[in-house]
């Protein structure tokens, strides 16, 4: 990444991700009071947690020399929490693209004094590139969800499954599985 | 208005295209939505027919018209009334909330979702606002200005919403400096819309299966005892030992009664192995009931007389068979019902005995009037008194963590004896950090009737708080089994934990006991309850 680009944005790190985080938290339509954004406690606030230290490991990887790719824990935990949050699958993700409008908000004056406008697409670029990576996790959380349905009636009608020795057998329902006789 | 939204897959043009300032609405005018995966079925038109309850028919939330009868207005009124004069603590809560705001964030619905009528206050607020526009003189004449709302069908959906997103399990209370039971407030709300209709497949279907046949999986005697003769085979591979439980037998010393999630599903099936090879060890002289075959009870989720009704069997078998006291299984709302609501049910029950341990003649004071102990006791009070012999290195490849079922370690206060067995049947135990067990345990997010499948993105909201805190220690100490004594615990945990902590099973208190259990005459065991391969004993590892 340019040297330029990767100090100036070092430089106001802490800017940088408070401003990203406040901008996640906005897209929590119903937090009109603002809990989301207290941090102190991560048990208390197990969202915000997952927000704030999921940016600051994703701001990271995207100014450091490694390679992107899609195993990156951080960006791995923010969307398992969205991906069962009630937003559209855009709305899931968007959060990815907030730091291109924070990046360049914050550090407009800077960019248009050192004319590094080229390094600033480089940057956006690897910002999409990561928003692919979150979506393909954002897929396969939702296809988690389906196979936790199926996985727990296998374990509720364990016994009778043994019993017929249907237990590595049991074909894959496509419908919605629904058996109000399994119940504890 | 309530409307249901589909899932669209977004379109690549929408991704740049979001608005992320969206209005912040007051509550009131905030509608209701229900979207698929955050709600469960609606109860079925059988099922509450078999329960007498009203209102019968087949209906979706998902639909407009919820098929509500005729002046359903009127019946929700006068069910306020009703229940505000027969219930003081109701009419008391409906009263003196200062909202203060101390109980806001505590529950894990809220804490998931940052949605305010998540917070147990604004919950409350929901039937609060209701009570005080037709039963306060402010509300009446003052309206809006001083948070009274008319009752309509939008507020009757929004109720079923949130009274259908709260899981009864008294966090909130725990913080509130007033004592205000959110739970006893979800209760009445669902009754109330029960008085419509309007209850949850999941709940209702459970609760017509007991009624019926005695448990809410509707199994007949002779799927009980088969079941249970399959475990004994197990056990027999296990040990070497041929386990002989009875059933139904009179003159029994005990009779056991456990959630019948313990009789079919897994891991629950482990842990009723582990009932089967305690009580074979001593030699108790106990029986197993194929009609009073569910110490849960769904009804307690509909209403006050479902749960009665539901209850009253424990107490008929046990006078049946002329028992002299009741040992009751690990199972989490089961608990809150046999502790604060059956002696007022049926008690004090004169015919029975005051518990007294056949091995080491404790006598369970405690348990005086309902005539009824917990296994937690029964079998601390047993380690406690050097009676079993343990080999806790079998659990050794086990790094263990205790989730404080909310039932239990709130509604009855059970919080040591747990720890105790687990203490002495594992060397390897982690608590999860202080603000998340005992008194403040976190829910499992599936509880009171919410461990439906089709809300499953639901259950993994309000048991992230949960699940987060048992990462902390799977993270710090390599924790790899949450251990619980509740049936919804097991039934829901493993969904939880395969997605937020892959790698963490979920255990019964008592099938970790089991697997140190050295049992007179026994193999030597090569295998764990789970007829798994036992780490460094010699099995096929
Ligand atoms: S009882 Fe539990 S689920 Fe209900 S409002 Fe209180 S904390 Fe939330
Ligand atoms: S803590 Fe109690 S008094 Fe305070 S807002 Fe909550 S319910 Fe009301």
């Amino acid at each position: 990444m340019d040297i330029k680009l990767k100090d100036l944005i070092e430089g106001k790190r802490s800017v940088i991700l408070e401003r990203w985080f406040d901008a996640i938290i906005e897209t929590y339509p119903t937090d009109a009071t603002g809990f989301l954004k207290k941090k102190q406690d991560r048990f208390a606030n197990p969202v915000g947690h997952a927000i704030s230290k999921g940016t600051e490991g994703i701001l990271e990887v995207l100014v450091g020399e490694k390679e992107l790719t899609e195993d990156l824990p951080f960006l791995n935990d923010i969307i398992k929490v969205r991906a069962i949050q009630d937003f559209t699958p855009s709305k899931a993700i968007s959060f990815v693209f907030l730091l291109k409008t924070v990046v360049r908000e914050t550090l407009e004056k800077e960019i248009r004094q050192n004319q590094i406008y080229d390094a600033l697409l480089r940057f956006e670029s690897k910002i999409d590139d990561l928003a692919l990576f979150a979506f393909n996790i954002y897929v396969k959380c939702r296809e988690q969800i389906y196979e936790l349905k199926t996985d727990e009636l296998k374990r509720m009608t364990y016994t009778l499954l043994k019993k017929a020795n249907l237990m590595y057998e049991i074909p894959v329902p496509e419908f919605e599985i629904k058996d109000p006789n399994c119940n504890t | 208005m309530a409307k249901v939204e589909k899932v669209k897959t977004p379109k690549p043009e929408e991704l740049s295209n979001i608005s992320y300032h969206p209005p912040a609405t007051d509550w009131m005018d905030t509608p209701t939505e229900f979207k698929p995966g955050t709600y469960c079925w609606g109860a079925k038109e059988k099922d509450l027919i078999t329960l007498g309850l009203p209102n019968p028919r087949q209906w979706s939330p998902a639909d407009e018209d919820w098929k509500v009868p005729e002046g359903w207005e009127t019946t929700i009124l006068d069910g306020i009334a009703e229940r505000l004069s027969k219930y003081r603590s109701f009419k008391v809560f409906m009263d003196i909330c200062v909202r203060c705001g101390a109980c806001a964030d505590k529950c894990h619905f809220y804490i998931a979702t940052g949605d305010p009528k998540n917070m147990p206050v604004l919950r409350a607020e929901l039937l609060r606002s209701v009570y005080k526009k037709y039963f306060t003189k402010s509300g009446k004449f003052l309206g809006r200005l001083a948070g009274a709302r008319e009752l309509d069908m939008d507020v009757l959906k929004e109720w079923w919403s949130y009274f259908f997103q709260c899981t009864e399990c008294r966090r909130c209370s725990v913080f509130c400096p007033y004592g205000i039971d959110q739970a006893e407030v979800t209760i009445i709300g669902r009754e109330l819309l029960n008085l419509v209709g309007l209850n949850i497949d999941w709940i209702s279907g459970p609760a017509a299966a007991c009624y019926m046949k005695g448990n809410h999986l509707g199994l007949e005697p002779h799927a009980i005892t088969g079941n249970i003769e399959t475990m004994c085979d197990d056990i027999e591979e296990i040990t070497g030992i041929r386990v002989n439980p009875t059933f139904n037998r009179k003159g029994a010393e005990i009779l056991f009664v456990t959630p019948s999630g313990d009789f079919l599903g897994e891991p629950g099936i482990y842990t009723c192995m582990g009932y089967l090879m305690l009580f074979h060890e001593l030699g108790l002289d106990y029986t197993w009931s194929t009609y009073a075959s569910e110490g849960g009870n769904f009804g307690f989720f509909t209403s006050n007389d479902t749960a009665k009704r539901l209850n009253y069997k424990i107490y008929a078998e046990a006078k049946r068979l002329g028992v002299k006291y009741i040992i009751g299984g690990e199972c989490g709302h089961m608990w809150r019902v046999l502790n604060q609501y059956m002696d007022t049910w049926h008690g004090p029950a004169d015919f029975l005995e005051v518990p007294v341990s056949p091995i080491t003649g404790t006598r369970f004071e405690n348990a005086k009037s309902t005539k009824m102990i917990h296994i937690s006791e029964f079998t601390a009070d047993l380690i406690k008194h050097n009676k079993l012999k343990l080999d806790p290195s079998r659990n050794d490849h086990l790094k263990v963590t205790y989730h404080d079922s909310c039932n239990p370690s709130r509604g009855m206060g059970l919080l040591e004896e747990p720890r105790y067995i687990i203490k002495s049947v594992c060397n390897n135990f982690y608590e999860m950090p202080e603000n998340t067990i005992r008194e403040k345990t976190f829910c499992c997010g599936s509880g009171s009737g919410l461990n439906a499948s089709e809300n499953m993105e639901q259950r993994m909201r309000g048991g992230f708080p949960r699940a987060n805190a048992v990462r902390y220690v799977q993270e710090k100490h390599g924790v790899n089994m949450l251990a619980n004594i509740c049936a919804v615990d097991r039934a829901a945990f493993p969904a939880l934990m395969d997605y937020w902590c892959p790698g963490v099973g979920v255990t019964g208190t008592t099938e970790l006991l089991a697997n140190a259990l050295v049992m007179k005459g026994e193999i030597r065991r090569t295998l764990d309850i789970r007829l798994q391969d036992l780490p460094g004993k010699g099995g096929n590892e």
